[in-house]
């Protein structure tokens, strides 16, 4: 069975993202996605800090304090890029503006529920930035995560047992074993990964799965 | 003849009472008014509540007002940050309060404030436990959240450049929060690179019209701030 790794996982995501999608990618392992967007396929990225067009990182020593991404990295401002204030740019996000939207997760429900803010232990300092916002007002939350956790347990379950961030909000899940689609039935599984079988698959998934009548191997 | 601009930071600030509420603009270091905020902390006012995005990064900036134990409250969305160990300590010592908003909340409930706007509902954090307490309503086949305006007393935010009626023009990211802070509170000090004659702005390019704006003061540069945090 061969797994995909972050970067892999990543591209799958972007094999999804069409010419002309404004989309904003999440902190963290959804950056990745940019990378692996087919060169001459215009897409407009987000920043919730109030960036429309962001390009790729700057080269050393061209980095601008002023312009940076909302996990204040650095970066570059493509022909055409624009800058607006933080209502504005959240306008765009709660609006419904966006077209797809691509956050990380501890955990997702089988009915689209999004825990990917806070852990849950008593000791933690809660932090929640934009997720809650990305979460209910993308036109398409893309979801891209381990399958299962370190301990291995299933990241994919019946209800969430972290903290919510939104409440049936995700509409498809990239994980290193299979894509699957939130539908209002359940669960369906869309690809696996090739050498993987519906019913292992299963077994490493804390909620029921169906299989797509269109599913195939990536 | 209007003149907004102040000869110094201090001279800015000097009015600030303990216990105000005061916006503070950025996002990180983008927009952060780093020599107004050192004008605060020097000036000594105390019981502070804060509005920002963060709680303070490195020793710098607002991390420096709470690490001078300035501040009673803050209002933000992500105040856990790899270097924000002095908001850190005070809050687990329960030295500090919280009121955690998502961000979008946090800007509309900002923009609000300044528009005249009584509350609002909004999606965001509905079934969650921001939530938790606060009115919800089914709005078509959609659930909301009531959420109310922040007010504050001062806002002190960061542009490019100001005429001496106080319009402003921003640069690149560093605009963020600071054209719906102007908006929302009673004094809005304003520190910037450059001042300029009025009409050497074009309408089309101020940002913020000088409506909002009480106070400005040029400052001069910082060299590579937050880069020693």
């Amino acid at each position: 069975m061969k797994t995909l790794d972050r970067n892999q996982i990543a591209a799958r995501v972007a094999r999804d993202i069409p010419e002309g999608a404004y989309v904003n990618l999440g902190i963290g392992l959804p950056t990745l996605v940019a990378n692996h967007i087919p060169k001459g396929r215009e897409v407009i990225l987000h920043s919730e800090n109030g960036v429309l067009g962001i390009g790729p990182r700057p080269a050393p020593g061209q980095e601008d304090e002023d312009l940076i991404n909302a996990g204040k990295e650095p970066v570059t401002l493509l022909p055409g890029g624009a800058y607006f204030h933080h209502a504005d740019s959240f306008a765009m996000i709660r609006g419904g503006h966006i077209d797809f939207c691509v956050l990380g997760a501890f955990q997702v429900s089988a009915t689209g529920d999004l825990a990917n803010w806070h852990t849950g232990e008593p000791d933690a300092i809660p932090a929640v930035g934009g997720a809650m916002d990305l979460a209910l007002g993308a036109k398409k939350v893309l979801v891209m995560m381990e399958h299962v956790t370190k301990g291995g347990a299933s990241k994919i379950v019946e209800r969430c047992t972290y903290p919510l961030t939104g409440v049936a909000c995700v509409h498809r899940i990239y994980t290193d074993l299979a894509v699957i689609d939130v539908a209002p039935d359940g669960l369906r599984v869309v690809e696996m990964v090739e050498g993987l079988s519906f019913e292992d698959l299963q077994r490493q998934t804390a909620a029921p799965l169906k299989l797509a009548a269109a599913a195939k191997a990536a | 003849m209007i003149d907004k601009i102040v000869p110094t930071q201090q001279a800015a600030l000097a009015d600030v009472p303990d216990g105000a509420t005061v916006m503070i603009g950025g996002f990180g270091n983008a927009g952060m008014p780093a020599q107004l905020i050192d004008a605060l902390i020097e000036q000594g006012a105390k019981q502070l509540t804060i509005v920002n995005n963060n709680a303070g990064n490195g020793d710098t900036g607002l991390a420096a007002l709470i690490k001078a134990r300035r501040v009673r409250k803050i209002i933000c969305s992500f105040p856990r940050q790899a270097d924000s160990w002095h908001f850190d300590g005070q809050y687990r010592a329960g030295e500090i309060e919280l009121e955690l908003v998502p961000q979008g909340t946090l800007a509309e409930r900002i923009r609000a404030a300044g528009a005249g706007i009584g509350a609002f509902y909004t999606p965001t954090a509905y079934g969650t436990r921001l939530a938790e307490g606060k009115e919800t309503r089914r709005i078509g086949a959609r659930d909301y959240v009531l959420e109310y305006p922040i007010h504050a007393d001062y806002a002190l935010i960061k542009a490019d450049r100001a005429d001496r009626w106080g319009n402003l023009s921003y640069r690149k990211s560093a605009r963020n929060f600071g054209p719906i802070m102007a908006s929302a509170a009673r004094c809005t000090v304003v520190q910037v690179r450059e001042t300029v004659e009025l009409g050497a702005l074009y309408p089309e390019e101020i940002v913020t019209p000088g409506i909002f704006v009480q106070r400005v003061v040029r400052v001069a540069p910082r060299a590579a701030l937050g880069k020693a945090a």
